[in-house]
């Protein structure tokens, strides 16, 4: 009994309602949706708001259906635009934030005020950004006038009704193409491995590699997801909605980079500075790997942010255009416009284990940094 | 949890004892509509004065935020006495079908509804000969608007068929206006593929086409979507950022010679827009469409456990009442159901409209849920963008037929 001090009683007491409201609230509520995924609950209009309906569970049809079926090609582009509106919107928060913070690290006069102005936007929600935004980008007005300031023509330009794309590819490719990334990762573990003299590693790498080019090669082309070839690419209609994210989470990189600035001692800066580095140098080889730290964690707070995003593109281009959507917004349409609430759990398991290759390997890595310390 | 159901039931008799006379009515009719809805509730407090109504709303969206209230309020055990929904198949497909709803047959019947409201509409609103709900309003979905003074200066009138419709659009290209007929936001541009359907296919093959007879994949929709194609290659090339409203100015400041949108453009030109009937605005029924009326309505429905049914059936005879029709209908800028309403009551619009509600055939519209069930509507606009972009009919086609075997209405 000497391991139940009172204390121990008291932090379990403590903990218990709360563990509780999460196993039920978080957990449980994830395994039922997962669940949800695998029926054909909502598939049958009939069954999907009857008071005892009949649902059967139908293992992986659903995701199936997601990846392959003729009607989901909404599904599809969405899943490719949200990549490519992650990659922007991190790379565009990333540098304007960086910028921002390098500029205010120098002490201009005003500091405070900038600061305050720069991490505004952040307080707004995301639906009064969206609403602002879309006014602004309206065909003939907002931002497509602008150029008429400086006595040229008004821009034409379509920010959030175009329908024009670039880098499109055939899903049907999607295999090989994921193949031939993975494999050319590996290869360059592989080659990474052999420096260091790594034998096994490099053994390990290159064989998956070779197994993965094999595949390639040999069985990859011969896939055939879809019946007929299906292009997506990067909808220019995206550009403007990659701006407004950008406008409204710049400013909290910016605080993010600051602090991490401000955290690194002067000391180093004038050792830098004494052995002989110029401005370039210094801030090459001596603050931006200082700062790698809170890249990491600002790219995984931005990257689940911009994995789920809702309320910004329902704002901005409303709920039915396909060349904005996103996953969240489908599988709200999905489970309570049309009913098929199956369906509907199958694009919120996706985007739950897309968010989770962004958070778990920061979470576990957090773990063991702080086991490390303890 | 036994107790706690107990203590719920408890709970639920002595509510439903001490308010004897409540009625709970769910809509998304505020704003502008708040008044029209109004007039209703106080016709049924003249009728009941000791009745005490609960008007809940939930604005916003077209009713699609409403409509998710109500889902979970119904999943959760306690639906509203009674609840708006669009006639036709969004209320069968969605909650008829899955035996939540009363059959209102007797109601019809000792009403003497079956008379007043036309067949077709009847027709319409039940399976196997039961209705399930009563139509309040009806506004029409094919017509076609213009500016009659732009018309005249560009020498062109508003055509009668969608061949006619085309060669219109390239004389007015040829003269210098970009985009003739002007489109909105993905709904307005079903709103517009069901009136070319309906304007080339006949409203016979219409109806064939909702009840599963006529495939989409059949060459006559495949060309019907080809014509399509082309009466989109008229259009505005920033139709996705327009609302409906954006839509129907440009016809007025004569950026664009056409719009189809359905009836309620009538009381945004007169109220909105201060203009008068057959100077300001003009309308027309859309291409091809001339002896067809493509309706849409709003109506009530009675859910199966409603707390106070005999409150709600109240309710409903009030609805279907002549003097309720026409204490709504002309505050909504829409016409009666019912065929014997008093004309004097409406403006310049509704009364041709309802001249032509006595005298057309009477389809249902897909977009606004009259033919089709919502699992069907919002899955569409996704294929109209892919068509709309790719213009493959034949692919537009096959898609069409593979939503409508899913949502039940094909085989």
């Amino acid at each position: 009994m000497k391991g139940l001090s009172k204390d121990r009683l008291w932090s379990i007491a403590v903990l218990t309602p709360s563990i509780i409201l999460i196993a039920v609230f978080v957990y449980g509520f994830i395994a039922r949706s997962v669940y949800v995924s695998m029926t054909d609950w909502g598939n049958d209009p009939a069954q999907a708001l009857a008071l005892n309906p009949i649902i059967r569970f139908t293992g992986f049809a659903n995701y199936q259906d997601l990846f392959t079926g003729f009607l989901q090609g909404r599904f599809r582009q969405e899943l490719v635009s949200t990549i490519f509106f992650t990659l922007f919107f991190i790379l565009g928060c990333l540098g304007l934030g960086l910028g921002l913070a390098l500029i205010l690290d120098r002490n201009p006069r005003g500091e405070g005020l900038w600061r305050t102005i720069f991490l505004f936007p952040m307080s707004l929600s995301f639906i009064v950004t969206g609403t602002i935004w879309r006014w602004m980008l309206q065909p003939q007005g907002g931002l497509n006038q602008a150029p008429t300031l400086f006595g040229a023509p008004p821009s034409t330009f379509a920010w959030l009704s175009s329908t024009d794309a670039i880098w499109k590819f055939d899903w049907n490719k999607l295999p090989l193409l994921t193949a031939s990334v993975v494999g050319f990762v590996l290869v360059v573990m592989a080659v990474r491995a052999a420096r260091s003299g790594d034998r096994t590693r490099t053994l390990v790498a290159g064989g998956c590699a070779a197994l993965l080019f094999l595949w390639a090669l040999i069985i990859g082309p011969n896939i055939k997801m879809l019946p007929a070839p299906e292009l997506h690419g990067f909808n220019f209609a995206l550009i403007g909605i990659i701006i407004a994210a950008v406008w409204q989470m710049s400013g909290y990189t910016m605080a993010l980079y600051l602090a991490g600035l401000r955290g690194i001692p002067e000391e180093l800066r004038e050792a830098a500075k004494v052995d002989g580095a110029n401005d370039l140098g210094m801030y090459q080889h001596v603050i931006f790997p200082l700062l790698a730290p809170i890249t990491l964690s600002a790219m995984i707070v931005l990257g689940h942010i911009s994995l789920k995003i809702f309320d910004l593109v329902y704002a901005m281009a409303g709920p039915d255009n396909i060349n904005t959507s996103v996953p969240a917004l489908n599988m709200y349409l999905t489970s309570f416009r049309q009913n098929q609430f199956a369906l509907g759990a199958a694009i919120g398991t996706i985007l739950l284990i897309l968010v989770a290759f962004v958070i778990v390997p920061y979470l576990s890595s957090q773990f063991r940094t702080e086991e490390g310390h303890a | 949890m036994k107790k706690a159901l107990l203590l719920a039931a408890a709970l639920a008799v002595t509510t439903s004892a001490s308010a004897a006379g409540k009625l709970e009515i769910f809509s998304w009719w505020s704003g502008d509509e708040g008044p029209a809805l109004e007039a209703l509730i106080k016709l049924y407090k003249q009728k009941y004065p000791s009745v005490t109504v609960d008007n809940a709303t939930v604005s916003g969206g077209a009713g699609t935020n409403a409509k998710a209230v109500l889902k979970t309020r119904m999943l959760g055990g306690t639906p509203p006495d009674s609840f708006q929904a669009h006639a036709g198949q969004e209320l069968i497909g969605t909650w008829v079908v899955a035996g939540r709803m009363e059959d209102l047959s007797s109601l019809f019947k000792s009403e003497g509804w079956d008379k007043v409201f036309p067949k077709d509409l009847v027709k319409l609103i039940s399976t196997n000969g039961k209705p399930w709900s009563v139509p309040v309003n009806v506004h029409r979905s094919n017509v076609m608007w213009y500016n009659p003074a732009k018309l005249k200066a560009w020498g062109v009138t508003a055509p009668k068929t969608w061949p006619e419709f085309l060669k219109t659009c390239s004389t007015l290209k040829a003269k210098g206006v970009a985009a003739p007929l002007v489109v909105g936001e993905n709904w307005t541009q079903q709103h517009l593929w069901e009136s070319v359907m309906i304007g080339t296919l006949g409203s016979a093959n219409w109806e064939n086409l909702w009840a599963g007879k006529l495939k989409f994949t059949d060459p006559k929709v495949v060309g019907a979507f080809t014509t399509f194609g082309k009466v989109m290659d008229c259009a505005n090339k920033d139709a996705s950022g327009l609302s409906w409203q954006q839509a129907s100015d440009r016809i007025i400041d004569g950026t664009s010679a056409f719009n189809v949108m359905g009836d309620w453009a009538a009381g945004y030109f007169t109220t909105t827009k201060k203009l008068a009937p057959n100077t300001g605005f003009g309308w027309a029924p859309a291409p091809g469409t001339t002896k067809t009326f493509v309706m849409l309505a709003d109506s009530f429905g009675l859910p199966k456990g409603a707390k106070d049914r005999a409150e709600a059936l109240n309710w409903l005879k009030v609805l279907g009442s002549k003097a309720g029709q026409d204490a709504f209908n002309p505050l909504k800028g829409s016409i009666a159901a019912r065929t014997d309403s008093d004309l004097s009551k409406y403006n310049t619009y509704s009364k041709s409209a309802a001249a032509d509600w006595k005298s057309n055939k009477i389809v249902g519209s897909m977009v606004h849920g009259a033919v089709a069930p919502e699992s069907f509507t919002s899955a569409f606009g996704a294929i109209i963008d892919q068509f709309v972009a790719s213009k493959n009919s034949a692919a537009a086609a096959a898609a069409a037929q593979q939503l409508a075997v899913r949502a039940g209405i094909s085989k």
